[in-house]
C-alpha cells in the first residue's frame, strides 16, 4: 500500500498511545455483532408493546374515493386504525420539499404510498386487520418518463408548487433543472476529428441494506415520545418529525438504534412519524417492522437515468467538448432529488479535462417509486455514460481506451465545469496506472487437473451450464469522480461533544455525537481519533441520540472528514484546558510547562521532544473537563441557475477499476472474474475498513451491472419486483476476487488529510465491468443491467 | 399452541403460539433471542440462519410447530456449542458433526458483559470475524457464523470455492465478501493449528 502523505502539519499516528489514527484498530461494536446481542431497531422490545401495520396503495395514481376502516376495527386485539383524518398536526414532510404525506390524502402519486395504519396486540393481526380497510380508488394516468411528465396536457403529480425550485423549471413536473455552460461547446465541436454520440439508460437500484425499517415509539408523561429508530441523520428526522406530531422538538427524544446498513435508503423519513402517531394514539409503545416486501415501498431509491451525450476529440485524442442531457426520474416525490441533479449535471463530464461544455440535468415528478440518496448520489449514473462514451471515442480513435483517459485526465489544477479549481491532489492518471499494472488473473481457471471442470469457476457456477464452450474473456477499465460532503451552499456541520475524566485512576475519554454507525466503522474511528488527541487509552462512545448537537447526515462520504473533524476539533479544546489545568497545576515545577509545546500522549502530558512531565490522571484529578462544540469544512456556493458556475463542491473524491469478466455467450451468462480498484484515500484512519468500504461499494456498483433493478410496469407504474427473489444482489458467488490499491495524498483542507472514501468504488465499478463485456461481445450495451437476453440477442 | 423445543442447550416452552408464527419470530418476540435476524423472511438472505437438529436452516422459512422437541442453536449459543465440540470430540476428520446426545448436554452461558462484549468468550469463527474485518453493519453477521461455523465443522480445510459455495445461501450488502472469506480462512487456519 505505497503511498505518500503531503500536507499534514504533523505526524499524530507515531505516538506511543496504541489505537490512533492510521491504525487498523478493531470495531467497538465487533463482540456484540458477532454474539446476537447487538440491539437493532427490528429487536426492540417493550411490556405491553403493539405492533404497527401500515396499509399501502395497490394503484400508483388515483383519487382516493373513499376509506372504511369499519371492518379493520371490529378485529379482536386491533387498538387504532387511523387514516390520514386522525393525524395530530402537518399532513406533509419532506428533507428538501414538505410534499410528502405522512398518510395519503386526496390522491395517491404512487404504488405503495402510506395510506392507512393499524395498531394490534400481534403483527398478525395488525396485518389482517390492515387487510380488511376498504380503499375506493378512482385511477388516473401515470406519468412515468420525460415525455409523459413533460406533455403540454400532463397531469401534474403534484399541483401548486411552492417549492423554491419551482420558479425555474420549465414545468411543474420538472422537479429541478440544473444547466452548465463553460466555453463555447457549438465552436469547439468544430475542432473535433472524431465525434461520438450515445443513450444510455440506468435503472433503478435499491439499497437493499439487510435490516429492514423499523423501531419502537414509547409515549412519555409529558405528552411527548421517545423514539428509537434507525436513521442516517438523527436530527433530520426530527425536524421532520415534531411539526407531524404537533410537539416542540424537545418533547420528541430521538435514540439511534442498531442500523442494518443504510447506502442512502435510511436519509428520508419511513416509519419514524408512523410508529409515533400510533404510540400517542394508543398511549402504548409501538414497534413497527417493514418486512422485506414492504421496505421496497418503504424507502426511496437510486433514480433510473436516461442520458444523452456528445463526446468530440481532436485526432490525437484531446477531448474537444461534450454536451450532455441526463433526465433523472425522481418519482413522485421530491427527497433529495434537487441534490442528486446538482451532483449528476456538476459532476456529468468525468475526471477530464474538457473546457467546453453544454450540460442539462433535470429531476421528473413521475407516478414511479421515489427516488433519493443512495451511495454515488447522481455521480454514479453520470459515470456509466461518460466512461461508456470514453470507450466509444477510444475505439472510434483507434486509441488505448485507459491511454484515452490518462490523456484526458484532470489533476490538481484542472478548472470544472463549474468553473471550480480542483484544489487538492486529483491522481487519476496514476489510479488508471495501478489498476493496469496489476497481473490479470489467469485464464481458463475451471480447468483442473482431473478430466472435469470446476463449474464453479465458469459463467452459471453450480447451474452447470457450461463446461467452457462459448466462454470468452473482456476487460474493462473505469474512472470516476465523487464530490464528498455537502454541496451548492448548504450549512453542512457536525458536532461533537468530549468529556476527559478520571476513573479508577486512570484519565477516560467519552465521545458523545448524533453520528449514525451505519456500519462504516464511524465508531471505530471516533475512538482512535480521541486516543491521538488526548492521549487516553480507554475511550467509551456515547449512544449517537439528539442531547447533542446535529453530526450532519451520514451520507456523501462525509463523516470521518466532518464528524470525524468534529471529534478533533473538540478534542483540541479540551487538551487545551487539560494543559491549562496542568499550567496552573505544575508549571511551577518544570519550564517545558511554559516553554515546549505540549502534547498529551501515553496518558501523559509530554513535551514535543518526548519528556513526559505528569500524568494526566494527576492533572485532572476529580477535575472533569467537557466540551461540545460545531465543526464545519469550507463554505459552498450555490451553482448559478443558467450557467452553473460556482465553487459548490468541497472535494472531491477519485477511484478506478479494471474488471475482468468471462462470459457465455450462448447463454448470455456473466461471471465477473476479478475487480480491481485504485483509490486515493486522503489519509487511511483505519486501513481495515477503508479497504472494507472500497470493496463494498464496488460490489454495489457490480450489482447494478449484471443484476439489480426494481422493475416498474411502464403501463401501470407498479413494481413488479419487489423481494430477493426477483431483486437480485450479488452473493459472494457473484462476486469476484476484489484487490485494493490505495493512496494517501492528503488534501491539505481536511482533518488528517482525509478524503471520503465510501461512495467513488460505487461510480467506476459498473462501467468498469460493462467496459469487460462490451470488450468480451463486441455488443454496445447502453442499458443497466446487462441481463443475458442483451448478451443472446432475445430480447 | 404451546410448543416445547430446546434453544442453545436449554429447554424452552412458547405459549399462546400462533399456528403462523415463524421460528424465527417465536425466537425473536417470544423467547428473547434476537440475533437471529429478519432481513428478508422469505428464506433468500440466510440472515436467520440456525441450527435445527445440526442442520443450518432458515428459521424465517420453519413453522414454529415443526421444532416441537428439537434441538436449535441460534448464534447467541454458537461460541459455547463450539467450546463443546471442541471439548468433546473436536471433530478434525471434517464428517463428525455434533451428536443430539451430545448437543443436548450442553448449556450456554450467558454473556459476562452484553453492555460491551468484554469478557465474552467467542468461537473461532466468531473472534475471526472481528479480526478480520468482517463485521460492517453485522445484521447478515449472525446467519453467516452459523452457517461458516457449521461448514468447518464439515470440511475444516475447505478451498476459496468450498467457502463460497457453503455461503452462497447468506447475503451480504456491506462487505463485499472479501473479509468475510478472509475470515472463514483465518478461522480454518487457526483451528488448523490447534490440532
Amino acid at each position: 500500500m505505497a503511498g505518500t502523505t503531503t500536507g499534514i502539519p504533523r505526524d499524530v499516528t507515531q505516538n506511543h498511545t496504541k489505537g490512533g489514527v492510521g491504525e487498523s484498530t478493531l470495531r467497538p461494536d465487533g463482540t456484540l455483532k458477532v454474539t446476537g446481542e447487538f440491539a437493532y431497531s427490528s429487536d426492540m422490545w417493550h411490556e405491553e408493546m403493539l405492533w404497527g401495520q401500515v396499509l399501502r396503495s395497490t394503484v400508483a395514481h388515483a383519487e382516493i374515493v373513499s376509506i372504511d376502516t369499519s371492518e379493520a376495527l371490529k378485529v379482536s386485539g386491533v387498538y387504532a386504525v387511523l387514516t390520514h383524518e386522525d393525524l395530530p398536526a402537518a399532513k406533509n414532510y419532506g428533507m428538501e420539499f414538505q410534499d410528502t404525506p405522512v398518510l395519503a390524502y386526496g390522491k395517491v402519486r404512487h404504488h405503495g404510498e402510506p395510506v392507512a395504519l393499524v395498531a394490534a396486540d400481534h403483527p398478525e393481526t395488525a396485518r389482517r386487520a390492515a387487510a380488511k380497510i376498504k380503499v375506493e380508488y378512482r385511477e388516473l394516468p401515470v406519468i412515468t418518463d420525460e415525455a409523459s411528465a413533460t406533455a403540454p396536457d400532463a397531469i401534474l403529480v403534484h399541483e401548486n408548487r411552492t417549492d423554491h425550485a419551482f420558479a425555474h423549471v420549465t414545468h411543474p413536473n420538472i422537479v429541478h433543472r440544473q444547466p452548465i455552460i463553460r466555453g463555447n461547446a457549438a465552436e469547439a465541436a468544430k475542432r473535433a476529428d472524431v465525434i461520438v454520440k450515445g443513450e444510455y439508460t440506468f435503472g433503478m437500484q435499491d439499497q437493499a441494506f439487510l435490516g429492514p425499517e423499523s423501531g419502537l415509539a414509547v409515549p412519555a408523561e409529558d405528552g411527548g415520545v421517545d423514539l428509537y429508530v434507525a436513521t442516517q441523520w438523527l436530527h433530520s428526522d426530527l425536524k421532520q418529525i415534531a411539526p407531524c406530531l404537533g410537539l416542540p422538538e424537545e418533547k420528541v427524544r430521538m435514540t439511534m438504534a442498531g442500523i442494518g446498513g443504510a447506502f442512502g435508503g435510511r436519509e428520508d423519513i419511513s416509519m419514524q412519524i408512523l410508529a409515533s402517531v400510533l404510540a400517542l394514539r394508543t398511549n402504548k409503545p409501538v414497534k413497527m417492522v417493514y418486512n422485506r416486501y414492504e421496505s421496497f415501498f418503504g424507502h426511496v431509491h437510486r433514480h433510473p437515468a436516461k442520458l444523452y451525450y456528445e463526446h468530440g476529440a481532436t485526432q490525437d485524442g484531446k477531448l474537444t467538448h461534450v454536451k450532455c442531457k441526463i433526465v433523472l426520474d425522481g418519482g413522485a416525490y421530491a427527497s433529495s432529488t434537487v441534490s442528486v441533479v446538482g451532483n449528476a449535471s456538476s459532476l456529468s463530464i468525468g475526471p477530464y479535462v474538457v473546457d467546453d461544455v453544454e450540460i442539462e440535468a433535470i429531476g421528473l415528478y413521475t407516478n414511479n417509486p421515489p427516488c433519493g440518496a443512495m451511495r454515488g448520489f447522481g455521480a454514479v449514473q453520470a459515470c456509466f455514460a461518460y466512461e461508456a462514451q470514453m470507450d466509444k471515442l477510444a475505439a472510434e480513435l483507434g486509441m488505448d481506451p485507459v491511454e484515452l483517459r490518462q490523456l484526458n485526465a484532470m489533476e490538481q489544477g484542472t478548472i470544472m465545469p463549474t468553473g471550480q479549481v480542483v484544489d487538492s491532489p486529483a491522481p487519476v492518471a496514476e489510479l488508471l496506472r495501478r489498476v493496469k499494472a496489476r497481473p490479470l488473473p489467469p485464464e481458463r481457471q475451471w480447468e483442473t487437473a482431473g478430466e472435469s471442470a470446476d463449474v464453479r469457476a465458469l459463467p452459471g457456477g453450480l447451474s452447470n451450464t457450461s463446461h467452457g464452450e462459448g466462454v470468452v474473456r473482456g476487460v474493462g477499465y473505469a474512472v470516476g469522480i465523487k464530490n464528498v460532503g455537502f454541496s451548492e451552499g448548504f450549512d453542512d456541520y457536525s458536532t461533537a461533544k468530549i468529556r476527559i475524566e478520571v476513573i479508577n485512576g486512570e484519565a477516560v475519554a467519552t465521545v458523545h455525537t448524533a453520528a449514525a454507525e451505519v456500519g462504516q466503522g464511524g465508531v471505530t474511528i471516533h475512538a482512535q481519533i480521541a486516543r491521538t488527541e488526548l492521549g487516553v487509552q480507554q475511550v467509551t462512545i456515547h449512544p449517537a441520540d439528539t442531547q447533542v448537537g446535529s453530526a450532519g447526515s451520514t451520507s456523501a462520504g462525509r463523516q470521518t472528514y466532518m464528524t470525524g473533524g468534529a471529534i478533533k476539533n473538540s478534542c483540541e479544546i479540551v487538551r487545551e484546558k487539560v494543559l491549562e489545568i496542568g499550567r496552573r497545576k505544575f508549571g511551577s515545577y518544570h519550564p517545558a510547562w511554559a516553554n515546549a509545546e505540549l502534547l498529551l500522549e501515553g496518558g501523559k502530558v509530554v513535551t514535543d521532544g518526548g519528556e513526559a512531565l505528569a500524568t494526566i490522571a494527576d492533572v485532572l484529578e476529580d477535575q472533569v473537563v467537557e466540551v461540545e462544540e460545531e465543526f464545519r469544512h469550507r463554505p459552498t456556493q450555490a451553482f448559478d441557475i443558467v450557467t452553473g458556475q460556482g465553487n459548490g463542491h468541497v472535494q472531491y473524491a477519485f477511484a478506478a477499476h479494471r474488471a475482468v469478466v468471462e462470459v457465455d455467450t450462448e447463454l448470455g451468462l456473466v461471471k465477473v472474474i476479478e475487480l480491481a480498484c485504485a483509490q486515493d484515500v486522503g489519509k487511511a484512519v483505519n486501513p481495515l475498513s477503508v479497504i472494507g468500504q472500497i470493496q463494498g461499494g464496488t460490489t454495489q456498483g457490480l450489482g447494478v451491472a449484471v443484476m439489480e433493478e426494481i422493475i416498474v410496469d411502464p403501463k401501470t407504474a407498479k413494481v413488479r419486483n419487489p423481494s430477493f427473489t426477483d431483486y437480485l444482489i450479488p452473493t459472494i458467488l457473484d462476486t469476484p476476487t476484489i484487490p485494493v490499491d490505495y493512496l494517501e495524498l492528503a488534501d491539505p483542507n481536511a482533518p488528517y488529510g482525509v478524503r471520503g472514501i465510501g461512495e467513488a468504488p460505487t461510480l467506476s465499478s459498473t462501467p468498469a465491468v460493462l467496459a469487460a463485456i462490451r470488450a468480451a461481445t463486441g455488443l454496445e450495451l447502453n442499458k443497466t443491467p446487462v441481463r443475458p437476453e442483451a448478451l443472446t440477442g432475445t430480447l | 399452541m404451546r410448543v416445547n423445543f430446546t434453544v442453545n442447550g436449554r429447554p424452552q416452552e412458547a405459549d399462546d403460539v400462533w399456528e403462523g408464527e415463524s421460528l424465527l419470530y417465536v425466537l425473536r418476540e417470544r423467547l428473547g433471542l434476537p440475533g437471529s435476524k429478519n432481513a428478508c423472511e422469505q428464506g433468500e438472505c440466510g440472515s436467520c440462519t440456525v441450527r435445527l437438529d445440526g442442520v443450518p436452516v432458515c428459521s424465517c422459512l420453519v413453522a414454529a410447530g415443526q421444532v416441537e422437541g428439537r434441538e436449535v442453536v441460534t448464534v447467541e449459543g454458537l461460541a459455547e456449542f463450539a467450546k463443546e465440540r471442541e471439548a468433546h470430540s473436536g471433530c478434525a476428520s471434517g464428517a463428525c458433526g455434533t451428536s443430539i446426545d451430545e448437543a443436548k448436554r450442553w448449556e450456554a452461558k450467558p454473556a459476562q458483559d452484553s453492555q460491551t462484549g468484554e469478557g465474552v468468550e467467542l468461537s473461532p469463527i466468531q473472534q475471526a470475524f472481528i479480526d478480520a474485518g468482517a463485521v460492517q453493519c453485522g445484521f447478515c453477521t449472525p446467519g453467516l457464523l452459523v452457517a461458516a461455523d457449521e461448514m468447518l465443522e464439515r470440511n475444516p480445510s475447505p478451498t476459496d470455492a468450498d467457502i463460497r459455495e457453503a455461503l452462497s445461501g447468506n447475503l451480504c450488502r456491506c462487505t463485499g465478501y472479501e473479509k468475510i472469506l478472509d475470515a472463514v480462512r483465518l478461522a480454518a487456519a487457526r483451528q488448523g493449528e490447534a490440532v
